[in-house]
């Protein structure tokens, strides 16, 4: 951590936690939020030893992206926690929550202690590591939750893929309960959609791609809302993509149950149509929906009942993704788009900045139980700098992940970090 | 206990008047269906067997005659022996039966082989048996006096009262007193016996678990439930533990043994929230290791263990002698 101050003036302040919206300034001291507000360095100190004069742009809590894949261990040609957290620094996000499907699967207390290790060794952003739900994410027996919590994973997940069984699964929510742990469920019937690499429809019809129906997803969500109402476990649907599961999700909220859910920037972006002619960096999962689910997930957003946005951050090499589109590898890499995908929906009229940022700041800090994401005096000082205005198209070749394969190429975006803090660190800069 | 109390609950061999009954039921099905005058009197008269097994003559003579069969559809040693010795001392002929390597294995019923025992005409009938329900089955089928000595996940009537025979030696009664059960509260038919008699006798009683060994609706029982077993020792008189079935730790409800050791075992740290000179508990066979520490189980200060095992011999003396008195 950093021991200098740091005095950021004229920057327009947004904390979705407090509500503030205004124009001031912040001090940095010792890597926390020394102080914040409207009136501070209108005059700047000349005895302050950096002055940050932001111009008028955004200075927000750093980004959470709740959804990160990365390759350690086990794949780091694909990705590392370093080279992530390159990408991370550079879309504005400090703190990347890593999926436990990596080789060896993170599903032993020494594993997430590993995890930690080489976060704090390598990393340039915060890192919380999640655990596995069942041992080998194989759907089968528990993981010892509590020793792993205890060991610093911030949730439980059996990443992308669902758990099959109703009563090992109702066992999991249980045993997690005891913990008060937080379960990241994916919600995909695993038969429905085993050997299929999009949705059901006239589109996948056409194109001849195995397909799986969009309920596929709603089946999942309605049973794990049944089964957090028996158990009383703490549930966050990973990414969800289909208005079926919103509705679903909306009444279980209503119903008092807690229950929580996010949503992947490619699924607010694109819909089944830009996979155009077998556009495999847009294979995802799960696969890219109809239209009228796309605005679905905006509207989504824009209501509240979705919580949180993610990246999905998914690194794949040429080997996975350069293949037959029902061949090659989901996801899509996602760190560095994170920021401006969801400001999209700012600049197409459909939320406020600050409603949009309390997706990617407090609102995974509240779920997650971690200590970031406001700008509260003694708070961290993790923050992002960014015009949310500036304009501008993206380019495969300048990501700073090592896997580039992103499903925005080409895309005109506007706003993107500037600069980015850790801990009152400066990880990252744009010229 | 006053000393008048002890003179009016001698045991019945020792007066020649026909003895006051104990029970009014002629069978020994579980706590449920029992009053809280009888467990009093039970274990009244426990205490003076247990007198009689502490001296050199053990022996009496009040079931001379009576045939007693201990009918074990699963396998246990202590409970087994010990029904076989209580038999013994009161003079009754015993017949171990373990149906587990014989006839139910050729496909004999429940029902078969009760009519089987029947024929050959026993007194007593003692029964455990994996499935809840099957001792009130054989009471229903049978003319003698059935004893469950455990039925599936339901009751084990014999073992609740040696323990709480324990407890009342070394606390004098059960008002105000907090006894926390640990461990597999929902497998366990030990927990279902205890949470009910030491409710009926005025005990506070907790329950300690994670959610997945914890019965639907067990907070109806009466009792508080804790998966914190800090806060759920807090204050507490005695900790009673269960014994966590191996088959259980392998991750369907229990991730693993070192885990469990770690929230659910009870240790020196967790042992030190409970209130000062707690007494610990354990029905047996213990799992050293996994729900409670060696030295907690071998420390004769804090473990009631070995005295648990002598009392339950008194107890089914108690009991023998107490439904014979119904007998003609």
């Amino acid at each position: 951590m950093s021991t200098n101050r740091i005095a950021f003036r004229n920057a327009r302040l947004i904390d979705p936690a407090s509500g503030l919206d205004a124009k001031g300034g912040l001090l940095v001291e010792n890597g926390k939020i020394a102080d914040v507000g409207p009136r501070l360095f209108n005059d700047a100190d000349r005895n302050d030893p950096e002055i940050i004069d932001c111009r008028g742009m955004i200075l927000s809590p750093g980004l959470i992206d709740c959804r990160v894949f990365t390759g350690e261990p086990g794949a780091e040609h694909r990705e590392s926690l370093a080279s992530a957290s390159e990408a991370a620094a550079a879309g504005g996000v400090t703190t990347i929550v890593t999926m436990p499907n990596t080789d060896p699967v993170i599903d032993e207390p020494s594993l997430v202690d590993f995890i930690k290790r080489r976060a704090a060794a390598t990393a340039k952003v915060r890192v919380a590591p999640m655990a596995a739900l069942t041992r080998g994410l194989a759907g089968e027996t528990m993981t010892e939750m509590g020793l792993l919590q205890e060991a610093g994973a911030v949730a439980f997940s059996d990443g992308d893929r669902t758990v099959a069984s109703a009563r090992v699964m109702r066992r999991a929510l249980s045993y997690a309960a005891t913990f008060n742990a937080l379960v990241i469920g994916h919600a995909e019937d695993p038969e429905l959609t085993q050997g299929t690499a999009s949705t059901e429809s006239e589109f996948a019809t056409r194109m001849g791609l195995p397909a799986a129906p969009a309920l596929a997803e709603v089946l999942i969500v309605e049973r794990d809302i049944r089964l957090v109402e028996l158990t009383g476990a703490r549930y966050h649907f990973g990414q969800i993509s289909t208005r079926a599961s919103l509705d679903a999700i909306a009444a279980a909220k209503s119903r008092g149950l807690p229950i929580t859910c996010g949503v992947s920037a490619h699924h607010l972006m694109l819909n089944e149509l830009d996979v155009g002619s077998y556009y495999t960096f847009r294979k995802v999962n799960p696969p890219l929906r109809a239209e009228a689910d796309r605005a679905a997930m905006v509207e989504g957003v824009a209501s509240g009942v979705i919580d949180v946005i993610v990246s999905s951050h998914e690194p794949q090499g040429a080997d996975t993704k350069r293949q037959p589109f029902a061949a090659a590898a989901f996801g899509s890499v996602g760190l560095e788009t994170l920021l401006p995908a969801a400001l999209s929906l700012h600049h197409n009229g459909h939320a406020g900045i600050s409603h949009i940022l309390k997706t990617l700041t407090s609102a995974p800090a509240a779920i997650l139980g971690l200590n970031a994401g406001t700008l509260a005096k003694g708070a961290p000082a993790d923050l992002v700098l960014f015009d949310e205005g500036e304009p501008f198209v993206l380019d495969e070749k300048a990501l700073h992940s090592r896997a580039h394969n992103t499903a925005f190429e080409g895309r005109k975006f506007q706003g993107r970090a500037k600069m980015t803090f850790v801990g009152g660190e400066r990880v990252f800069s744009r010229s | 206990m006053p000393e008048a109390d002890l003179l009016s609950i001698r045991p019945t061999l020792m007066t020649s008047a026909k003895p006051a009954p104990i029970l009014k039921s002629s069978h020994l099905l579980g706590i449920e269906g029992i009053s809280a005058p009888e467990v009093v009197a039970l274990l009244d008269l426990a205490e003076t067997y247990a007198t009689l097994n502490r001296g050199a003559e053990k022996k009496t003579a009040l079931l001379k005659g009576r045939t007693l069969i201990n009918l074990f559809f699963e396998a246990s040693t202590r409970t087994q022996s010990s029904f076989e010795l209580a038999g013994k001392r009161m003079g009754a002929d015993v017949l171990n039966m373990s149906v587990k390597t014989s006839s139910v294995s050729k496909g004999e019923t429940l029902i078969d082989t009760a009519a089987t025992l029947h024929a050959m005409r026993p007194d007593i009938l003692v029964v455990r048996h994996q499935d809840s329900g099957a001792a009130e089955l054989l009471s229903r089928k049978l003319d003698c006096s059935v004893v469950n000595a455990g039925d599936g996940q339901h009751e084990h009537p014999t073992q609740a009262l040696l323990d709480a025979l324990t407890i009342r030696r070394h606390r004098g009664s059960f008002e105000n007193l907090t006894v926390a059960i640990c461990g597999d509260i929902a497998h366990s038919r030990v927990a279902r016996s205890n949470i009910r008699l030491l409710s009926m006798m005025g005990a506070q009683v907790r329950l300690v678990a994670p959610r997945t060994l914890l019965p639907c609706d067990v907070e109806r029982f009466g009792v508080k439930v804790f998966t914190d077993m800090k806060a759920g020792l807090a204050g507490c008189d005695i900790v009673m533990m269960l014994r966590l079935q191996l088959e259980r730790m392998t991750g369907a409800l229990v991730p693993s043994a070192r885990e469990y050791f770690r929230f659910y075992g009870l240790d020196r740290e967790k042992l030190s929230y409970a209130k000062p000179g707690a007494l610990v508990m354990h029905p047996g066979p213990m799992n050293r290791g996994v729900e409670i520490a060696s030295d907690i189980a071998d420390d004769v200060d804090v473990s009631l263990i070995s005295e648990q095992v002598e009392m339950g011999v008194a107890i089914r003396m108690a009991v023998l002698d107490a439904l014979s008195r119904g007998m003609t």
